[in-house]
């Protein structure tokens, strides 16, 4: 199988995983477990992922059940990603709720992967270029490249119709970007229940006690529809919490505005800094695109940021209930640190 | 940062010993550096003087004192400092400093303790507490009590029910712990347990669960990550220092990941530990059941290890946060651009394998189980388990080539039977053995079920075995480039494939190089690549397809390192190679070095110009040479491991620095050493090379016993024996004719009435431009690592040291000597023999450059760059103080074995002492290694007639001094003949009377004595039951009779044990 870039770098690896070719834009992410929570996420659609951990399958993939209705070991139900290049393949997992391999997996949702490949250089490449188009080509089934970002991916991962989640008496309405389920699980763990609703679903009849805008795909000026639905709620004074996309999707309507960054943050291991205190975080993240404090609106202030770059890591409005993070508090994969962001939302609810 | 700390004091971890190593040395040097950074006087306490801590240009003063409360308070009271660093000498500091807040010593005299707290300390190490405390916030521990005898530890094992764990309280490295599968056992085990400790926790025992470590740091404000966690290859119920440990974890999921990750931080947090620290759990491998088995709160084994296989510098930060320092302030200092608060990403895994030397003692089990024994460790780097592996276990340098192909068939059993025993009650060669299981025709699921090791790690193993058996069928024909690519891939070395393939070595690299396979440079940065940064900590992979690095930009010198610690080659070439790489960097080159030893500080991310952390092999090296292109290598810092490759590496066209590798050669080899000390008339003892056991025979009587048995290209006297008769000769012969087919023996008489003279000197174009002499305390027959040295010599004739330089000179010139050089001499008389010549650095380079207070290493670099030399020589009869080193043995973690000096070398490790006389050196160096003072009970059991004779005086002074004295039968009878009334106990076999051994578990006493009747580690004697209780008692023994002698004196003329720094001992 062979991997080729935009800028023309071919790289040759074995097949592995569904037997096709694909195309998306190529990423990297750092971190060293959670492959299954990786591969689930829909912030990943469109995309081919680098994993720079070289050693990937180990613990195989868990079993499908649910809880809640929600697929208890994943993400979401389905892989978003439209391949994996890796260095090593583990075909004899070992895990004691491991039901299959990766590979019959990825087999099982149509996902090519590519092993044998150098996926340090591969990231230093991806690292100094910048994000690149590239297309995995199985046995010379050649295909056009797709730029994934040119599309609101976000309305191809967001619920297709509203869902209700628990019974708790306070509610929240979940705007739905390409949601982790691990965002649903964290509030229904603290007896909140969930009305979890389209990317463009009109809220405005519904009933809730807060927002919660969740992670997703792409570039946030592709879902400009979510943006104006969203700015009359923050002249009001219900609790708002947005997270990844949401967050950018949250500055966006109070007029803040967004950039590429040049390296973008992938990896769960990102030290995040609260404003006006020494207290730092570990995070898990991946995204490409930041906020620029400098064009925050004079009500809203800088909530954290990040201690190896200094870009952006959250927001707040002055006076209203209304905060967002660019990282994960929600974790899975990734260190659970920030977990407590859950806790103070619900309880300004 | 707390400015009110303007000078701090560190403790050491005095002598290296199983448990205790040289990755102290690390954190220590670290934790310095960090301070001084900061403008804070350093003052380091630690008579360990082969490590590169107590070296001139690290702590601004360095105390070469035992780390004891009497000595740290003296030296408190003449420094006076604010601050006191605890965690960084290992479990010595620790307990030290926790003795000096008991004894009110830190408050009376202000002292703030930096980082963790001591009632914290006392937490993590008082079990009983520790389990409460965690309780508390709802972490789970094993179901565990305290017991404080015997009868208390029966009745909870009782409760708990077998099997259990016992472990002791404030004890590192495992010490007197052990499994109990009954009532019987535990009594066995408690009763041990209770001889060093006043509490020992009775714990369930979870066999078979996951074994998994977490390193933590946090800093004062509450921030706190996980800078590294670790899976063990060897479920639970091997010591984590005795299991193989993978970096990072592989067979968690996410889920179990940070779930162990949250309860860590959750821990440390609620602990309040300040600084670095490292959590070890027990994970249920069929659910997410854990248990915290238990947390050090200060610097170990662990976090060196951590800290070499993520980069991230634990130590440094550690001492950094002890100084007030938030993690946020702190910059990665690998990455410069990053700060320290994150936790490192690696895109490699490392595997870390320990070192046993268990062969070198007779009696000792092979097993391996809860209490450490292994003496070192290496680590390697690779894509994969696989490569890693078979990195790690040639890296253990025990003639392994791989975990497969290894000659002698390595890990090979005789029966099933056999192989299933070693399965799942495992020595230190159990991973050699799980190969043959496959080959053997066990399932994975089988081989589980005895070793208990996750089934992830068996796989990759079984592949391991698979790849064996594609290879081979290519022998004798041509192995496709699909199959040579995958076999390096999965770490086949070179030579393992052309055992395989029946080709030469060198057949195989010229296949590679044909094929276009090679191993490729990558970096090692914290952030597996996912910000920009240059690092110089490199290792090589053939799971790559690009050089992470430019290579051989500049001009460089390649150094080579001195591989894993063992008996006979320790942290003292650790310092040679310091140094030689620091005078390489001040001759303006690239410093480039080979070492893959993660307890060193020569792999120290600031140490060297460009570190790679990879094998000392000839394959290895030659790819390295051949990407960096250096000015050349320098073969003779790194002990026998880089010097045995000086003939391979020219041969193979490499410019070996210094010395030629044909010179190297005629000292090695025994026949061209021989005849060159014949044709110079220079005297050696006479000695023959014998092939068969009747030619051997008829040597050995003409030459009369005892002869020495040896093999030749040894270090530390492996495989050498002493033979008393022509019984014992044949027993020996079978023995090392069986370990060297290739090799005749050896066989030389035995001299015991001799002097034994350590001669270390550093030479350019054959000419000696410095040289040291320094003389074993103990007569001939100790080996020279384990023997007591005392420089300047004390009771050398001067005329004998006259010759001995010029032997020594005459030698340097005929050999062409650049670089440093090591030869031992025996004296009689005037009568000087050359034993041996070595044209490398030797042991004892640190003690006598230290002593001397001359750089031999430095001028020995110096001379094989070819640069001028300052030639002044100081003579060493100027010295107005003397230095002695004392060994320090580790009989008591080798359960079983004899404690006696002989042949073979059998200490850990080494302190060095000064004095403004010899007897003050000497107790100063025997306080550091155990010993207690002042003697007042003392057992005395002289041996043969000749030595019982020679201790008489000694004897009458100790009468004289005041102690009293007990001795066995004959003793006792010896010295009331003589006029010496002592008390007299018989022997353990006698059936009436106070036996010795009732005396050693009455009585508190101070020394046994015990003088062996023969040179070789008997069997169950009463000399060795005398011997064994005294170690496991924990009563100082000696059994060589000068050292007893000297001691004994020296503690009777009792001379004030100054507290002195090493730069106020001026000549």
């Amino acid at each position: 199988m062979e991997l080729i870039l935009e800028d023309g770098t071919a790289i040759e690896g074995r097949h592995f995983g569904y037997p096709t070719s694909v195309a998306g834009e190529v990423i990297f992410n750092t971190g060293m477990v959670g492959y299954p929570e990786t591969l689930t996420d829909p912030s990943y659609k469109g995309q081919i992922l680098v994993f720079t951990y070289p050693l990937i399958g180990n613990y195989g993939i868990p079993d499908e059940s649910r809880l809640n209705n929600l697929k208890q070991h994943f993400e979401s139900d389905h892989i978003h990603l439209k391949g994996i290049v890796i260095t090593s393949l583990t075909r004899e997992y070992s895990h004691w709720n491991a039901i299959k391999s990766l590979e019959d997996w990825m087999i099982e949702n149509q996902i090519p992967g590519m092993e044998g490949v150098d996926t340090r250089a591969l990231t230093q490449k991806l690292r100094n270029k910048g994000t690149q188009l590239g297309k995995m080509i199985y046995e010379g089934h050649d295909l056009p490249f797709y730029d994934p970002s040119k599309e609101n991916l976000v309305a191809q991962v967001s619920t297709p119709e509203p869902i209700a989640y628990g019974s708790g008496s306070k509610r929240v309405l979940l705007i739905d970007l390409g949601c982790k389920n691990n965002i649903i699980r964290s509030f229904l763990s603290r007896g909140v229940s969930l009305l979890r609703v389209p990317w463009n679903y009109d809220f405005s009849q519904e009933k809730f006690d807060g927002i919660m805008l969740s992670n997703g795909p792409g570039d946030p000026t592709q879902v400009m529809e979510t943006v104006r639905r969203l700015q009359p709620w923050l002249k009001k004074d219900k609790p708002i919490f947005g997270i990844c996309m949401g967050h950018q999707l949250l500055a966006l309507a109070s007029g803040a505005q967004t950039y590429k960054l040049k390296f973008g943050h992938h990896s769960q291991n990102q030290p995040c800094i609260q404003v006006g205190t020494k207290r730092c975080y570990i995070t898990s993240q991946n995204h490409n695109y930041a906020i620029d404090d400098q064009t925050l609106a004079p009500d809203w202030t800088p909530w954290f940021f990040n201690a190896n770059d200094g870009s952006n890591e959250g927001i707040r409005h002055k006076t209203k209930p209304i905060r967002s993070v660019q990282f994960h508090p929600e974790a899975w994969p990734g260190p659970v640190d920030t977990a407590f962001l859950f806790d103070e939302f619900v309880k300004s609810l | 940062m707390d400015s009110s700390i303007k000078k701090v004091i560190i403790l050491g971890s005095a002598a290296l010993k199983i448990g205790e190593a040289g990755e102290f040395d690390y954190s220590g040097s670290q934790a310095i550096k960090a301070l001084k950074q900061e403008g804070i006087t350093t003052i380091l306490v630690n008579p360990n003087i082969a490590t590169i801590q107590t070296s001139d240009h690290l702590a601004d003063k360095v105390y070469l004192l035992p780390v004891t409360p009497d000595f740290i308070e003296g030296v408190i009271e003449k420094e006076k400092p604010d601050g006191i660093l605890l965690s960084f000498g290992g479990q010595t500091a620790l307990n030290c400093g926790m003795e000096l807040e008991e004894q009110g010593i830190l408050k009376k005299h202000g002292i703030k303790v930096l980082g963790t707290q001591i009632p914290v300390i006392r937490m993590t190490e008082d079990r009983q507490a520790f389990a409460d405390s965690l309780g508390e916030i709802g972490v789970f521990v094993p179901r565990s009590k305290a017991a404080r005898n015997v009868k208390e530890t029966l009745e909870i094992a009782q409760e708990i029910g077998y099997p259990i764990m016992i472990r002791l309280a404030f004890a590192l490295g495992g010490l007197g712990s052990g499994v109990c599968w009954n009532e019987k056992e535990a009594k066995k085990l408690a009763s041990g347990a209770f001889a060093h400790t006043s509490q020992i926790l009775v714990e369930e025992y979870l066999k078979g669960w996951k074994e998994v470590e977490y390193e933590v740091v946090r800093d004062g404000l509450d921030n706190c990550v996980t800078v590294c966690n670790m899976e063990n290859f060897d479920p639970l119920g091997i010591h984590t220092g005795e299991s193989i440990v993978i970096a990072p974890s592989q067979t968690l999921s996410n889920r179990e990941y940070h779930m162990l990750r949250e309860v860590a931080i959750k821990t440390v947090r609620h602990l309040g530990v300040v600084g670095e620290c490292n959590i070890q759990y027990a994970l249920n491998p069929i659910s997410e059941e854990y248990r915290v088995i238990e947390v050090n709160a200060r610097l170990s084994r662990s976090s060196a290890l951590a800290s070499k296989a993520t980069g991230y510098p634990l130590a440094f930060v550690a001492a950094k946060l002890g100084l007030g320092y938030s993690l946020t302030e702190l910059k990665n200092s690998i990455t410069h651009s990053t700060i320290a608060c994150f936790e490192p990403a690696l895109d490699y895994c490392v595997v870390k394998i320990p070192r046993w030397d268990l062969k070198k003692f007779k009696r000792v089990s092979k097993q391996i189980g809860t209490s450490m024994k292994s003496v070192g460790e290496v680590m390697a780097i690779g894509k994969t388990f696989q490569e890693a592996l078979q990195k790690a276990l040639r890296m253990l340098d025990i003639g392994a080539d791989g975990l497969v192909t290894n000659h002698g068939d390595l890990g090979k059993k005789a029966s099933r039977e056999e192989l299933i025993t070693e399965l799942h009650s495992p020595t230190d060669e159990r991973v050699f053995s799980i190969p043959w299981a496959f080959k053997e025709g066990m399932s994975l699921a089988e081989i589980h079920e005895h070793t208990r090791i996750d089934p992830w790690f068996l796989s990759k193993i079984q592949n391991i075995v698979r790849v064996e058996d594609l290879v081979i069928q290519y022998q004798g024909g041509i192995i496709p480039r699909h199959v040579l690519k995958e076999a390096k891939q999965v770490g086949f070395s070179d030579p393992q494939l052309a055992q395989l393939l029946g080709c030469a070595e060198k057949a195989v690299r010229l296949m590679r190089k044909n094929y276009g396979i090679q191993p490729f440079v990558k970096q090692i940065d914290t952030l597996a690549g996912e910000y920009p940064a240059q690092t110089n900590y490199l290792y090589l992979t053939y799971n790559a397809t690009e050089e992470d690095i430019t290579l051989g930009s500049a001009e460089s010198v390649l150094v080579l390192g001195s591989g894993t610690y063992r008996i006979g080659s320790s942290v003292e070439f650790d310092w040679c190679c310091v140094n030689a790489v620091q005078t390489v960097k001040e001759q303006g080159y690239r410093s480039i070095l080979i070492n893959y030893n993660p307890e060193t500080v020569s792999t120290d991310y600031d140490e060297v110009d460009r570190l790679y952390f990879d094998e000392i092999r000839l394959e290895t090296v030659m790819d390295i040479y051949e990407k960096e292109n250096p000015k050349g290598i320098i073969v003779s810092m790194g002990g026998q491991v880089s010097n045995n490759l000086a003939l391979p590496l020219m041969r193979w066209g490499a410019k070996v620095l210094g010395t030629s590798p044909t010179q190297i050669d005629r000292a090695e080899d025994r026949h061209k050493f021989s005849s060159m000390l014949d044709s110079l008339k220079i005297d050696q003892p006479i000695w023959k090379e014998l092939t068969t056991m009747t030619e051997a025979k008829a040597f050995a009587k003409a030459m009369e016993y005892p002869v020495l048995v040896r093999p030749s290209y040894v270090l530390s006297g492996a495989a050498m024996g002493v033979a008393t008769s022509e019984k014992a000769l044949e027993q020996y012969l079978t023995k090392a004719t069986d370990l060297n087919q290739d090799h005749p023996v050896v066989i030389s008489k035995f001299l015991t009435n001799s002097k034994e003279i350590e001669f270390d000197a550093v030479a350019k174009n054959g000419e000696i431009a410095a040289f040291a002499i320094s003389e074993h305390l103990e007569n001939a027959g100790v080996h020279s690592g384990d023997a007591t040295l005392v420089l300047p010599p004390q009771r050398t004739y001067i005329e004998t040291t006259r010759k001995i330089k010029a032997v020594a000179q005459e030698i340097a010139k005929n050999l062409e000597i650049t670089g440093p050089f090591n030869m031992q001499f025996l004296a009689k008389g005037n009568e000087i023999k050359v034993i041996e010549c070595n044209l490398r650095a030797s042991r004892s380079f640190p003690f006598v450059s230290k002593v001397y207070k001359k750089n031999f290493i430095r001028l020995a670099t110096q001379a094989i760059l070819g640069e001028e030399l300052d030639v002044t020589q100081r003579s060493f009869m100027e010295l107005s103080y003397v230095g002695v080193k004392a060994s320090h043995f580790s009989f008591t973690r080798l359960l079983g074995a004899d404690p006696i000096l002989g042949v073979e070398m059998a200490s850990t490790g080494e302190v060095g002492c000064l004095g403004d006389d010899f007897h003050e050196a000497l107790l100063k160096a025997m306080r550091s290694v155990g010993f207690h003072l002042p003697v007042k009970k003392v057992l005395l059991s002289t041996g043969p007639e000749k030595e019982k004779l020679d201790f008489l005086e000694t004897a009458k002074m100790l009468k004289n001094c005041g102690v009293k004295i007990w001795a066995t039968n004959g003793t006792q009878q010896f010295l009331a003949s003589h006029g010496v009334k002592v008390e007299q106990v018989s022997w353990p076999n006698a059936k009436d009377g106070k036996s010795v051994i009732d005396l050693i578990e009455e009585e508190n006493l101070d020394l046994v004595v015990n003088i062996p009747k023969n040179f070789q580690p008997n069997e169950l004697t009463n000399g060795y039951k005398v011997r064994r209780k005294a170690v496991d008692h924990g009563v100082p023994l000696i059994t060589n009779p000068q050292l007893a002698m000297r001691f004994l004196e020296a503690a009777c003329a009792n001379p004030e044990l100054k507290i002195k720094a090493w730069n106020e001992y001026s000549s």
